[in-house]
């Protein structure tokens, strides 16, 4: 490749700065550019919900890399600037400035976007969500606000997003409700022994969870939000609302460009998309399975793995995205870590203590293990990620079994291994 | 400010100077020091943050948690005696020269 032209990155989040950083590594010595929406330098997000929507900490302690480490690997910063359009005959970004810059070879990396509540008054003031840092900063300042005022802080849907910023409400000292639209919470990822234990857990910290709530409208009072009104016809009066019901792939400048994308930008193992000059990688992505299936995880892991597959994939190489998925979230003293995909599950066991909690929740389809989530047990989510990453499964019975010692499996396949050859 | 020093993978120092109160980690991740993912960012949920302290120093680390010590059994590369989270090391006054290396896998 030409190394006077550069390697652009659009979308400067966890799989922005992945792919700029491989690219070094994989030895990529020509000009590197990184373009961000955010005035902010790279950050992580994961603590916007968690950790550090409860502590309103400085900005820098969410930094994910600093200036001196993007110098020394000499990218180019391009902050507090949107891409426009992408002219895949001429090569060029056209940003909203009017700018235009050539490239070389482009990677995607646009993120998500927070679906919105398509209901009257959803654009109120004090209705939020929940992307980046400035929207964090406003939860948390809604949130104490509730606090000091006394009123409520609604949660539209029970989700990770919604789960972990009722906690967040709780521990700051807000009245919190949550509705959720299905019978039971997370029920899209978790199976309902999962969900119930959560339940129980927000129930226990006086969150209130009301379940097959439909929001039909946002009310309204002096200009900003007063209640929620569901189906039922009850009304929720509070003080903020915050809208937690998933995102969806910010795919629009690669959709407009012509790119190949179904609810996020097509791309494979190797995060290639269906221009060869153009790879994709993170939450704006739909990657194909083995199977055929599109499949979209928003997690850090995903946007670190499909980020190093990204730049192998710029310098022609190819290095599939062949780990386990795995995700994790905070709420009040329960850290819950899921490791598998467990789509198209028939059979669950739990191993460990349900009512502490401190079980795991194990997933089998046709007596393989598919997937384990873990409330408080460590040791669990780490055994299983390594036996899911050897292909190995426990039977039921097994998994059930305290007294079964997991890491064996992974010590007989070495054995059988070893015997083999 | 404490001076700590990185290893990476393939041998080179990098030492920075970091402010008492933040972890290890956070240093390694705004400096850019490679081997280290801290992929959870600092949530003690991924065990990419692996690193091994010089042994000197071992003694003059608040002891491991629970939570770390089984996130420790099962970190990519090899486990040793001398194996931490760097998530879990927070800068104090006392830990001026402290030295981690960080192994060639995470994850």
């Amino acid at each position: 490749m030409d190394s006077q032209t550069p390697i652009i990155i659009v979308g400067a989040g966890q799989a922005g700065v992945q792919i700029a950083e491989s690219l070094r590594q994989e030895g990529f010595a020509g000009t590197l550019i990184l373009c961000g929406e955010e005035p902010h330098p790279p950050y992580q997000r994961p603590p916007l919900s968690k950790k550090w929507l409860i502590e309103a900490g400085a900005v820098s302690a969410l930094t994910l890399r600093g200036p001196a480490a993007l110098e020394r690997l000499k990218i180019i910063m391009k902050l507090d600037t949107r891409v426009q359009s992408i002219d895949r005959k001429r090569c060029e970004l056209e940003f909203m400035d009017g700018t235009r810059l050539a490239y070389g070879r482009l990677a995607l990396a646009t993120g998500s976007l927070p679906r919105t509540l398509p209901v009257p008054g959803a654009s109120l003031p004090g209705v939020l969500a929940l992307r980046g840092i400035a929207d964090s900063l406003a939860i948390g300042a809604a949130i104490r606000r509730c606090a000091a005022e006394g009123r409520r802080v609604v949660v539209v849907g029970g989700g990770f997003i919604g789960l972990e910023v009722a906690a967040g409400a709780r521990k700051l000292g807000a009245g919190a409700t949550v509705l959720e639209g299905l019978p039971r919470l997370m029920s899209r990822v978790t199976a309902p022994v999962v969900s119930e234990a959560f339940a129980r857990l927000h129930r226990a910290h006086g969150v209130q969870l009301v379940f097959g709530a439909q929001v039909t409208e946002v009310v309204g009072h002096e200009g900003t939000v007063a209640a929620v009104r569901t189906a039922d016809g009850q009304e929720y009066r509070c003080g903020c609302v915050v809208v937690g019901i998933g995102v969806t792939p910010d795919d629009l400048l690669a959709r407009s460009a012509g790119l190949l994308c179904d609810h996020g930008i097509v791309v494979d193992d190797c995060s290639r998309t269906s221009d060869a000059l153009i790879v994709a990688a993170g939450d704006c992505t739909a990657r194909r399975m083995g199977d055929g299936e599109l499949v979209r995880l928003e997690s850090v892991q995903n946007a670190v793995e499909q980020g190093k597959s990204a730049a192998a994939a710029l310098m022609g190489r190819e290095r599939p995205f062949i780990n386990t998925p795995w995700f994790w979230s905070d709420q009040f003293d329960v850290k819950l870590q899921m490791v598998g995909l467990s789509r198209g599950y028939d059979q669950v066991v739990t191993r460990g203590d349900l009512a502490k909690p401190a079980f795991s929740a194990f997933y089998f389809r046709a007596g393989r293990l598919l997937a384990v989530d873990s409330l408080n047990r460590v040791s669990d989510h780490m055994q299983s990620k390594r036996i899911l990453d050897h292909g190995l499964s426990p039977t039921p019975a097994q998994a059930a079994d305290l007294q079964f010692d997991l890491p064996s499996l992974l010590k007989s396949a070495r054995e059988t291994t070893a015997g083999e050859a | 400010m404490p001076r700590i020093v990185y290893i990476e993978p393939d041998g080179r120092e990098v030492a920075l100077e970091l402010a008492t109160g933040q972890s290890l980690m956070r240093g390694a991740i705004e400096a850019g020091v490679d081997g280290i993912e801290a992929q959870c960012g600092g949530a003690c949920a991924c065990a990419t943050c692996h690193c091994y302290v010089r042994p000197e120093w071992l003694d003059k680390l608040k002891p491991p948690s629970d939570d770390e010590l089984l996130m420790l059994s099962n970190v990519a590369a090899e486990r040793r005696p001398n194996s931490r989270l760097s998530c879990q090391l927070i800068v104090e006054a006392g830990l001026d020269g402290l030295t981690v290396q960080f192994p060639d896998r995470q994850s």
